[in-house]
């Protein structure tokens, strides 16, 4: 008899996928963040590129993104290294508590470019 | 029927340092380092950004914690991270989609990605210092 363990289907292609559209996401913000960013550095031309609906849209993208593209590969990194089952499995946890609390608070605590005005309805 | 079970005398090797890791292999561990530096360098970054936008006083406090010579040598670190991160990684799409996958072209590509990175790493360095 085989002994398999079967975990579902998939996880390893979603990852997968997820961590190469993440990367391309991060990559295309980078490209426009180099060309838009404020020279000189100011305050005030720091705040108005931020105040941007497509910049908040886009910086929302790039924050959700990172967490992710940071879950998974912290997740990969920590599968490779730790065996013992009950470490790992207390373990696994905290990637992806670590990303939704950031998330959440980035949401809170950033109102300049928070993720959740940027779905905000246009005055 | 040869006996496969029965224990072959295998060759010990426990001396690794002739053993050299090729280019390509330094690229992917340095990838995996980097990656988990920038995941530690995160929350750092992410308040950082927040203290900026968050009033005008907030910025010059940023301001003021970026221009401390540790912060700055922590930077240059966490810019070489992501550097190097963003370049093997997007060699990494590159083999994924086929291209490149030759053992030469693989090897120069990985080299690439070294250079590029100190590269581009210094000519910031000597901008923000």
């Amino acid at each position: 008899m085989v002994n398999r363990i079967i975990v579902g289907a998939h996880y390893g292609l979603k990852d997968w996928l997820a961590q190469r559209v993440t990367a391309l996401l991060m990559i295309g913000y980078t490209v426009i963040f180099l060309v838009v960013w404020p020279r000189p550095m100011s305050y005030a031309g720091w705040k108005a590129l931020f105040a941007q609906g497509w910049m908040r849209f886009a910086t929302f993208l790039l924050v959700a993104s990172v967490l992710i593209h940071a879950w998974i590969g912290m997740r990969n990194v920590w599968m490779d290294y730790v065996k013992h089952t009950g470490v790992r499995l207390a373990n696994l946890e905290w990637p992806s508590q670590g990303a939704v609390s950031t998330q959440s608070w980035w949401g809170r605590a950033a109102p300049a470019c928070a993720p959740r005005c940027s779905c905000r309805k246009r005055a | 029927m040869p006996d496969l079970t029965a224990k072959k005398k295998r060759p010990l090797w426990y001396n690794l340092s002739p053993l050299n890791l090729p280019v390509p292999g330094l690229v992917s561990i340095f990838h995996r380092v980097s990656g988990v530096v920038l995941f530690l360098g995160l929350i750092a970054f992410l308040y950082l950004l927040d203290l900026s936008l968050a009033s005008e006083s907030g910025y010059a406090q940023a301001a003021g914690v970026l221009r401390a010579p540790i912060a700055k040598l922590l930077v240059i670190a966490s810019i070489w991270a992501l550097l190097h991160h963003m370049c093997a990684g997007i060699r990494h799409l590159f083999l994924d989609v086929d291209v490149g996958t030759s053992l030469h072209t693989a090897r120069r590509s990985a080299f690439a990605v070294f250079i590029a990175s100190l590269a581009l790493t210094a000519s910031i360095a000597v901008r923000i210092w």
